[in-house]
């Protein structure tokens, strides 16, 4: 018997996902050690003394070859083994092992407040299209797209934490914080991202809506004498699904990178603030390690997103 | 009096312009249907047939506005009334079948849920009583397998199966009145009849009334008992079937029955070099073999038409001639020169003496170039005419294709599709060519025009001995200009010759089932042909169905 | 004239703020009353006549900043704007037109690279190259040039597939004619719309940048790294950290307003041809 076709075509993307992870890798890799010029000098500076160019040369394995490096280094990632901050001279897995759950918690409880509420004002707006309520909500969100995460970011800081003095302006948390004690110290940089990724969301949920909503279908539906009710649930919706969750998805994979930004603007001990601390210091190891795991992330979320509309995708579901 | 099912009177009905002011579609029409009554309502694009059959549901298009008049169904009201009324009476007392089936069934569901949807939600139906009268439908409308048909999804099924299926949606909660809106015209000549027979039968065994909506007079002729003609929103005439097609009154109805009357002068076959000959051709796409041994001939002034339905390969022949998609094997000859397959290989005064003509002027035209320098370009490319030499023979071509010489400063966009496609041939004309292949150059033009276009290819060959390889899917324009005849299907030629000898019996089963299924302007065509056919079938002739069956 | 009489009060609004951000580009050295690294006051002095926005953390003038900024944070985002689309316009037409392998090799190594998210991407590269006006403008353009690849190619495929390019290439036209007589003068007004987009785009990530100290590099003034430079007068109730913040966020709406008019304009446009 042959395969299902959904299941060829679930294997193809998620193929697809590894090959462009381990390409990025490579991109990566390339990123921080084959610029032209020496790295050691690069990372000294040009006053630097030869014996502490060379010191960094051995410490960094310049003197192998390319290839054998890159090859160490992933399988060293694979394994967990992210080698040794030049700085501090930390194993970078001890290092990254807290910043990445405080990282991980900051996006997801963004999440969990801007998805409903992107949802939500997508339906609506599409529901009222060309209306007031429609109207406005596109102007704001159009503001909110435009300002760059720091600005909203202090915005906030300054009315609630500085004016009104009911959030803290630093988002400091340490392990063994209780859960409402942390979602407290959260809750400036978390509506922060959330009002960034809302607008993006909802914009393009509003979109994929008046999209089905347009359809000949829908007009047979409507022709058919259905509810209004019927109309929306029964057709609307399961042909609007795909690209919701599309939406949803590829939104969340923005939210883990647009925490960078807003970890700097709270001081906040997440991963975003140490890839940025690293980046000045010129700590090559680090910002590597960094990178890949914001990348993965990334390119998984994506991944995520492909096979999700690709599963609630009704045409692809029945084949022929 | 009150026989009436649908009483229309003095509608007017507005729609959104390109900078939202209003402009009418509809500009006060009236309309009567009885019960049982099959009424046709036939116009070109642009009449505002489709928008009066919705509007008979109280039904308008996102910007569109039935702004005055009144529309009775059954007594009710139904301009200005309440969606909760609207709502009880769609679906249950008058039905739609839209035109486009794959796209007005929902790609999420079932077909038989959403067949029976409309008489369970609101028509009083149990989901079972609804699910065996559905299957007793699909059998009248010869779907496959009734049993299982509604299993299925609805891009499962083929696009005359399709429409047939939404037919049997409209049917289901048995309404007073179907409204028809093209049902047939995205399908195939041969699929068109079966389609049509099946409509027809069913309305009249279930008794319903029926607004049948068409740009095709023979078409409606054979299922209507009275036309409407419209034109720009307008009645022209209206009046039994028969007396529309046999004594119409208005000038405009009168042209379009005497559609189609052009014909060439016959023209002895010249016993010189073929302008243009290819031989045993084979060519694919990928892997897909879409041309199988393809040897054709045309002559020095000559109409070869190639017919045959979508998917037979003739679009890809006039791509193999042209040098687009080079032949895995097989040659191609002009005027006795042998032409390499591709496209790159072929010099430019090869290029210059094949010249194609597209079915989309739309899209055939660059929107940025002016029409001076749309035709202009060949004469620069190919004869190095420029300035004023090259502006007075862009004007003699304009005037060669009818054209006033103001066009010449115009954009695409400033003119309609016959103008456009006129345009066109003004292009291709300007190169010079030998031959001239025609792929479907009528097909996207409304009757009318496309008969000027015809007449006017016609008399080009006439004057300046062109050769014409004619692309079509429309044996009455093939009737209408042909010299010789290539039936092609499925990648292969089934028959070709003289056009009287493809048109006069014997044919093979695949050209008589083509030549049968195109509707002639009499009544009684369509149950005429399939009887006999019927008849053919029971004296155990060969006779070729769709394959849609 | 005619055209402005008709746009949408959001449209006019929107152009009204590009054509002052212009201008303080251009003449902002000129108009300010101080010089660019003047130290000129006390530290984070209040509103006055003297210093009409204050002054910043150094004592620095900020309105005087403020207008020396717009030049450096403007005219880097424009060059490297500039820059990303002579980039992937250039790649994106020789891909529709040319297709084949050529198309492929290009689609896949533009999909990888925008498979990394750009400021991560970004972060990895300075974190290696010397800290300059040209590195910075360089990786803007080279990350962002991935975006007008992409639609450049799918524009100018959409254009390529037209019957009128068929007719040129069976007419015997070369490839250059093809690209810029038939392909290019369609596909140009959505390019147009892109092209505000991807400056904002530009802009805002450069003023990111700036903000987490690895852009435009002190004592030049930038409104990211004046942002970054006062954050602490937050917690002391002043606003000074807001003021360059919004100056980035008005004129990223005022482009996005002009954008949406254009977009729409150049729909209705398309649907009247």
């Amino acid at each position: 018997m042959r395969a299902h076709p959904l299941l060829k075509l679930v294997a193809q993307r998620l193929a697809l996902g590894l090959g462009t992870l381990l390409v990025v890798s490579v991109l990566i890799f390339i990123g921080t050690q084959l610029l032209p010029g020496d790295l050691a000098q690069a990372i000294l500076g040009q006053s630097a003394t030869p014996e502490a160019v060379a010191n960094i040369r051995a410490e960094l394995g310049l003197d192998r070859p390319a290839h054998i490096r890159y090859l160490d280094w992933l399988f060293g990632f694979l394994r967990g083994d992210f080698g040794m901050s030049l700085a501090n001279k930390q194993p970078i897995a001890e290092m990254i092992a807290g910043r990445l759950t405080n990282t991980l918690f900051l996006a997801g409880v963004a999440a969990f407040v801007a998805v409903p509420v992107a949802v939500s004002l997508g339906i609506l707006a599409a529901r009222f299209r060309e209306t007031w309520i429609d109207k406005t909500i596109s102007i704001v969100t159009l503001a909110a797209i435009s300002m760059p995460e720091f600005f909203i970011g202090y915005l906030l800081i300054y009315i609630f934490a500085v004016k009104l003095l009911v959030a803290p302006s630093l988002a400091s948390i340490y392990p063994g914080m209780a859960l409402p004690e942390k979602l407290g110290a959260v809750a400036l940089p978390v509506a922060t991202l959330s009002l960034v990724v809302i607008a993006h969301m909802m914009r393009m949920t509003r979109a994929a809506i008046v999209n089905v909503m347009a359809s000949p279908y829908i007009e047979m539906a409507e022709l058919k004498g259905l509810s209004r009710w019927r109309i929306t649930v029964r057709h609307a919706l399961p042909n609007a699904l795909s690209p919701i969750i599309n939406v949803v998805v590829l939104n969340l994979a923005y939210l883990v990178v647009g925490v960078v930004v807003v970890e700097v603007v709270f001081v906040y001990p997440g991963m975003g603030q140490l890839m940025v601390d690293h980046v000045a210091k010129r700590d090559v190891p680090v910002v590597q390690t960094c990178g890949m795991i914001f990348a993965a992330t990334y390119i998984l979320l994506n991944m995520t997103a492909d096979i999700l509309s690709i599963l609630a995708n009704p045409r692809l579901r029945h084949p022929k | 009096m009150t026989t009436n099912l649908l009483e229309i009177d003095d509608l007017h009905i507005t729609g959104q312009g390109e900078s939202g002011e209003p402009f009418e579609i509809v500009k006060g029409i009236s309309l009567r249907l009885k019960r049982g009554e099959v009424l046709g309502l036939i116009g070109e694009s642009g009449a505002g047939k489709s928008t009066l059959g919705l509007a008979s549901l109280g039904y308008a298009r996102h910007g569109c506005r039935l702004v005055h008049g009144s529309i009775r169904l059954g007594g009710k009201e139904l301009l200005g009334a309440p969606p909760g009324l609207l709502r009880t009476i769609r679906g249950v007392n008058v039905a739609y079948v839209a035109q486009s089936a794959a796209a007005a069934f929902n790609p999420a569901h079932r077909l038989e849920d959403q067949i029976v949807e409309a008489a369970v939600q609101h028509g009083g139906y149990s989901i079972a009583e609804a699910r065996a009268e559905a299957r007793r439908l699909y059998a009248k409308l010869r779907l496959p397998a009734p049993e299982r048909f509604g299993q299925r999804y609805p891009h499962q099924v083929s696009g005359g199966q399709l429409q047939r299926a939404m037919t049997v949606m409209a049917m289901v909660p048995k309404p007073d009145i179907i409204v028809f809106d093209e049902p047939t015209t995205a399908l195939d000549v041969t699929t068109q009849i079966e389609v049509l027979a099946a409509i027809k039968d069913a309305i009249r065994c279930e008794g319903m009334a029926a607004l049948y909506i068409t740009h095709d007079l023979a078409l409606v002729a054979q299922i209507a008992d009275r036309i409407m003609v419209l034109k720009d929103g307008k009645l022209v005439e209206e009046g039994p079937t028969a007396q529309i097609l046999h004594a119409p009154r208005a000038a405009y109805t009168k042209a379009l029955v005497n559609v189609h009357r052009v014909g060439g002068v016959m023209k002895p076959p010249s016993g010189k070099i073929p302008s243009l000959e290819v031989r045993g051709i084979d060519a694919a796409y990928g892997l897909l073999r879409v041309l199988h041994d393809v040897t054709l001939r045309l002559d020095h002034g000559r109409t070869v038409a190639i017919v045959g339905e979508s998917g037979s390969g003739k679009s890809t022949l006039a791509r193999v001639v042209t040098g687009l998609l080079p032949p895995l094997k097989g040659e191609i000859w002009l005027a006795g020169e042998r032409l390499p397959g591709a496209l790159a290989q072929r010099s430019k005064d090869q290029l210059r003496r094949i010249q194609l003509v597209y079915q989309m002027p739309d899209v055939a035209l660059n929107p940025r170039q002016t029409i001076e320098e749309i035709i202009g370009r060949p004469l620069t490319f190919y004869f190095g005419h420029r300035g004023a030499e090259r502006r007075r023979r862009v004007l003699r071509l304009l005037e060669e294709v009818e054209l006033p010489a103001g066009f010449a400063g115009r954009y695409p966009a400033e003119l309609s599709g016959g103008q456009k496609q006129r345009v066109c041939i003004a292009r291709a004309l300007a190169a010079e060519p030998e031959v001239m292949i025609c792929d479907e150059v009528t097909s996207a033009l409304d009757a009318q025009v496309a008969d000027g276009v015809l007449r006017l290819l016609l008399r080009l060959q006439a004057e300046t001995g062109l050769s014409y390889l004619f692309i079509t899917h429309d044996l009455a324009t093939v009737k209408a200009i042909a010299d010789d005849i290539v039936v092609m299907y499925q990648g292969k030629i089934v028959q070709q010759g003289r056009k009287e000898e493809v048109l006069t019996p014997p044919h093979h089963p695949y050209t008589d089932l083509l030549l049968s299924s195109v509707p002639e302007m009499e009544l009684g065509w369509l149950d005429r042909t399939l009887a006999e056919r019927e008849a053919r079938k029971a004296r155990g002739e060969r006779v070729m169905e769709s394959a849609d069956r | 004239m005619k055209t402005f009489a008709r746009m949408p009060l959001s449209a006019k609004a929107g152009l009204l703020i590009v054509l002052v951000f212009a201008f303080a580009a251009i003449f902002g050295p000129w108009l300010a009353p101080h010089g660019e690294a003047e130290i000129v006051g006390d530290v984070w002095e209040p509103f006055s006549t003297t210093f009409p926005l204050g002054t910043d953390s150094l004592g620095r003038d900020i309105l005087s900043r403020m207008l020396w900024a717009a030049r450096n944070t403007i005219g880097v985002a424009l060059a490297a704007t500039l820059l990303s689309f002579a980039l992937g316009m250039t790649l994106g037409y020789v891909a529709a037109v040319v297709g084949g392998w050529v198309d492929l090799v290009l689609s896949r190594l533009i999909d990888t690279i925008m498979a990394i998210p750009t400021l991560i991407f970004a972060l990895v590269v300075l974190a290696v190259l010397p800290p300059s006006l040209l590195t910075l403008i360089l990786v803007i353009a080279v990350l962002d040039s991935t975006r007008v690849f992409r639609l450049s190619r799918a524009v100018a495929m959409d254009v390529a597939v037209m019957d009128y390019v068929e007719v040129a290439r069976l007419r015997g036209e070369r490839l250059p004619w093809i690209i810029f007589r038939e392909v290019l003068p369609n596909t140009l007004p959505p390019l147009i719309a892109e092209f505000g987009l991807r400056f904002c785009f530009a802009f805002l990530f450069l003023s990111s940048l700036s903000f987490l100290g690895l852009g435009i590099q002190p004592p030049a003034a930038d409104w990211g790294g004046m942002v970054r430079d006062n954050a602490n007068a937050i917690s002391f109730g002043l606003i000074v950290p807001l003021i360059p913040a919004a100056a980035i966020a008005i004129l990223t709406i005022g482009v996005n307003l002009v954008v949406d008019w254009q977009l729409e304009r150049s729909s209705t446009v398309r649907r009247r041809a």
